[in-house]
């Protein structure tokens, strides 16, 4: 068995994954990490106005830290496409939830007149 | 007629067609891959969940005001440094759990095993961290159930009553010891998995078996523990 998923696993793997790519994925997160601590330690408390734009950009960044993570690290940008989607596609289910209850939050404010 | 009988026997070769993997990956990587499925529904719901809770609140206790302190070094006044330290341990573990999967495709045992034993470094410099971090809070007030009080919690909100202040706190610390608990026992596990398999490198297990391949069901885990982590990291620390 572990002969032959060895062997199925080396396929088109050996360019993918190098030493040189591994270093540079890295040197993207890092980055990333640096301009979100510089826009929290740097730019909001100087620009109080901003802070309204800040949160969307964090998001975005972290999404974009994720996919880097595991398109790269986790291999799976090199992996075939129905099991990239089998993964990906179940995604929908977070998106919905994510959807609904922030939604609902909303409402939830008026729920709370005591305070 | 002949013809189409002669097409219907004619063996198929399309990968959906058995007898071949059609995702061409071996089955336990697979099996990994969809419990880190379930496991991100788990955390997200756990996020979602604060999100949602947070939105409904008219205040919260603000970030950069509640971690601001390195423990040991500083007490006040450095929001956020603690933290950078505790996700660069963790992206550079990472880093070097990758190194080690690069390693166990080039069948080089030692360096797998010098990658592997700085990734377990860095998994238990980062426990420490948290460790830290959640000495820290508790020794504040904080813990499941508790809050500082009234006057120190003042400092953490720019706004609100009293009781609005009290009631959001105490979401806010049920909130974070249980998810950055669960993420703490997510890196925990990986760094018990992380020595199991290091030794059995060691132990030769893998070279007999010619393939690397654990060392990379592992590592999934590890970067789903650091993926996670990005997450909390973004929507604790920096929203």
């Amino acid at each position: 068995m572990s002969a032959e998923s060895h062997e199925v696993h080396h396929d088109g793997e050996h360019d993918t994954m190098s030493k040189k790519r591994i270093w540079q994925v890295a040197g993207i997160l890092t980055f990333i990490t640096c301009i979100e601590f510089i826009i929290a330690l740097a730019i909001v408390p100087n620009h109080p106005d901003l802070l309204k734009y800040a949160n969307p950009v964090y998001i975005v960044l972290t999404l974009f830290k994720a996919f880097y993570i595991v398109a790269y690290f986790m291999h799976l940008k090199f992996e075939k496409m129905g099991l990239i989607l089998s993964l990906v596609i179940p995604i929908i289910f977070i998106i919905g939830l994510i959807l609904v209850l922030t939604n609902e939050s909303h409402h939830w404010v008026d729920l709370r007149p005591v305070f | 007629m002949s013809t189409t009988v002669s097409q219907i026997d004619e063996v198929k070769t399309s990968p959906w067609s058995g007898g071949r993997s059609p995702f061409n990956v071996e089955y336990g990587k697979i099996m990994m891959w969809f419990f880190l499925l379930s496991d991100a529904f788990t955390f997200s719901s756990l996020l979602i969940a604060y999100g949602s809770l947070r939105f409904s609140a008219s205040v919260w206790p603000g970030a950069d005001k509640v971690f601001q302190s390195v423990p040991g070094l500083v007490d006040h006044g450095a929001p956020l440094v603690f933290v950078g330290l505790m996700t660069f341990i963790l992206i550079a573990s990472s880093v070097t759990m990758v190194l080690a999967v690069e390693a166990g495709h080039r069948n080089a045992k030692k360096e797998v095993v010098g990658w592997m034993i700085a990734t377990v470094i860095g998994g238990f410099m980062f426990l420490g961290c948290q460790a830290l971090e959640w000495g820290h809070l508790h020794h504040e007030g904080f813990w499941w159930g508790s809050v500082p009080p009234a006057e120190e919690l003042k400092k953490l909100f720019t706004g609100g009553s009293e009781a609005v202040q009290h009631m959001t706190s105490q979401e806010f610390a049920n909130l974070f010891f249980t998810i950055t608990g669960f993420h703490g026992f997510h890196v925990f596990t990986g760094v018990i998995i992380n020595i199991i398999i290091t030794v059995n490198v060691l132990m030769g297990t893998y070279e007999k078996r010619g393939s690397y391949l654990m060392v990379e069901k592992v590592g999934l885990y590890w970067h789903f523990v650091d993926l996670v982590w990005v997450f909390v990291f973004t929507f604790f620390y920096l929203v």
